[in-house]
């Protein structure tokens, strides 16, 4: 089964990667029917001591909605299963779990103990009858969805061998009022949608933040002094302060991977060029000296380039260089503009906007600009965001008309599994945690 | 002077015809002229005070407009700054805020980029007009704020813009 399972992700790489060129690697992939998620059972967390709360059946439903999200699997209707599981001491009857077709089950229990809850779980595999995890989590009330989206990681990289991403958060921006005069407020959310947390009150216009790789503090644009400028908000203590005094207007702000620095646009005389500044002691240093608009700056993940957008060549492209500015080469050649880019975690794509006849796509391509790939298109698609382990995107959509605004989804970088994040209200700029515990 | 603002309104309202390629609606112009506000038009010219936001907006023209992913200035937004400058020529106390705007139609940095450079070029030509530079800011907007809310050229276009605000301290 774990085998299948490799199979299957390697097989959607394959198709990744061909699927532009090669019409017979999509058709071989589906008649053979490598894309069907995996059947899995995820049973009741049994909780013999407070049934009555409830708190083993809602760690259940989260992670059974979690790992039905990434469209790798298919979690078996409670009802349609044919044995119960009432402790975790002894083996489960495997071929009762065979005959509704589990491939692999779940199950776990909850005590209470000293005034924090402590689960136990296993996951098997139900064909050679082995466990393929046994392992257990302390916690306290309040962190019960956290515990259900750190085991569905487990269980996520168990299966598929890849990293999880559930334990995770969005930054975005929650927007409200009419379109001539939108209210935009900073807000962070679980990666499913939930807990949304409205960190600014809506009086300053803010735009773009992002989440700094240990997911403390957001960067973001703000005009609270009239002018757009970089910020920091940092989540604990929400305090902001201001990132360096530039002489203008400063944006397009993102965190280096080991959180030191922010690499930002400044708009200067006609053009926009790009600066690092170092969080440590405020030096400055200018990457790009152009006349031209370069923005939108985002690090390799081991920080030795920077990929970043530039309309040097008349329309806006996609360019690399070194984390120092040198050796700029352009990487986007495709009809159309490309804009926004983002680095995947993983170092092998760059997920990027790309405007071709009046459409608004999301696509992604390798670093050196090879194999383009649109994952959706349409009206208005923009602002990737990646996934901490590179597999799936956030990016928002956007409604045209007079009533028309942003939604966040949410989708396979194979352009399969497209899914819509419920928030309250209009919602835009997405930016994906790391993994959070 | 009654019959000369009066002449001077109509100049305004033809050039705004031309500029908006004569196939704006009356509800078009009210909405370039008053922000899209229901006021009676007539009163507020007749309360126009010379030196006023009001006298700029109405009787000067505050606002020019932009190709797709242009920067230039073409000659109906030359004359309109033009206007402009005179204007503050009479009024050497009156400071502005050129607020520079784009369409929805592109990506959110790259449009702040985009109107900031924008509003720069119409500064710039302020500036080359006699304007000292310590009377004009700029702000950038991008997409975030547009006048016309549809998602055709008709709103996309009253959206390029570069709007001059008068601050009176």
């Amino acid at each position: 089964m774990i085998k299948r399972m490799n199979r299957l992700l390697l097989l959607s790489f394959i198709l990744l990667f061909y699927s532009n060129i090669s019409q017979a690697a999509l058709e071989i992939d589906v008649s053979e029917g490598n894309l069907r998620p995996m059947p899995i059972a995820i049973t009741t967390v049994i909780d013999k001591q407070n049934e009555q709360l409830g708190l083993g059946l809602d760690i259940t439903k989260v992670i059974a909605s979690d790992l039905a999200g990434s469209g790798l699997f298919y979690p078996i209707n409670p009802k349609a299963f044919l044995d119960e599981i009432n402790t975790l001491d002894q083996n489960p009857n495997f071929n009762s779990w065979r005959v509704v077709n589990a491939e692999a089950l779940f199950t776990a229990e909850l005590a209470y103990e000293n005034e924090r809850y402590r689960i136990n779980y296993k996951l098997w595999d139900t064909f050679s009858e082995k466990s393929l995890e046994a392992n257990y989590l302390v916690f306290s009330r309040n962190k019960w969805r956290n515990v259900a989206h750190m085991i569905a990681d487990t269980i996520y990289t168990r299966l598929t061998g890849e990293k999880g991403y559930f334990d995770t958060q969005i930054a975005f921006i929650a927007e409200s009022g009419p379109k001539t005069d939108r209210i935009k407020r900073l807000a962070i959310m679980d990666q499913d949608g939930q807990n949304p947390v409205l960190l600014t009150s809506g009086k300053d216009l803010v735009l773009t933040p992002r989440f700094s790789p240990n997911g403390k503090e957001l960067v973001y644009l703000s005009y609270r002094n009239g002018q757009p400028q970089v910020y920091i908000y940092d989540i604990q203590s929400k305090q902001t302060y201001v990132v360096g005094t530039f002489p203008g207007i400063t944006f397009a702000p993102r965190f280096s991977p080991d959180g030191r620095k922010i690499i930002m646009s400044l708009q200067e005389g006609v053009g926009s060029n790009l600066f690092e500044m170092d969080l440590g002691n405020f030096d400055r240093k200018r990457l790009t000296n152009t006349s031209d608009i370069n923005t939108a700056p985002s690090y390799s993940p081991d920080s030795s380039n920077i990929v970043f957008e530039s309309d040097k060549s008349g329309t806006q492209q996609l360019y690399v260089m070194d984390a120092d500015g040198a050796n700029v080469r352009r990487i986007s050649f495709g009809t159309g503009s490309y804009s926004t880019p983002v680095w995947s975690p993983r170092g092998d794509y760059i997920a990027f906007t790309k405007i071709s006849k009046g459409r608004f796509m999301i696509g992604v391509m390798f670093a050196d600009g090879s194999g383009e790939r649109i994952i959706t298109d349409g009206f208005h698609n923009e602002g990737p965001t990646w996934a901490p382990n590179g597999r799936v995107l956030m990016f928002f959509r956007e409604s045209p008309g007079e009533d028309g605004g942003a939604m966040i989804y949410s989708v396979d970088i194979t352009g399969y599994n497209e899914r819509k994040i419920e928030t309250p209200g209009y919602a835009s700029d997405p930016s994906w945690s790391a993994l959070m515990n | 002077m009654v019959y000369k603002k009066a002449l001077n309104l109509s100049v305004t309202f033809l050039l705004i015809f031309i500029l908006t390629g004569c196939s704006s609606t009356r509800k078009n112009v009210e909405q370039i002229l008053f922000g899209g506000g229901n006021n009676n038009e007539a009163e507020i010219v007749s309360n126009a005070i010379p030196g006023s936001s009001q006298d700029f907006t109405v009787n000067v023209g505050d606002r020019v407009f932009f190709a797709t992913n242009s920067t230039s200035l073409d000659d109906d937004a030359k004359a309109i700054l033009e206007r402009q400058a005179s204007w503050l020529e009479l009024y050497p106390e009156i400071s502005i805020i050129v607020e520079g705007h784009a369409d929805e139609r592109g990506t959110r940095e790259y449009n702040i980029a985009l109107s900031a450079k924008r509003a720069d070029i119409a500064v710039a030509y302020l500036e080359s007009l006699g304007i000292a530079g310590n009377r004009v800011e700029t702000v950038p907007y991008g997409k975030e704020r547009p006048v016309a809310a549809c998602s055709s050229e008709a709103c996309w276009s009253q959206n390029r813009r570069a709007v001059s605000v008068v601050i009176i301290e």
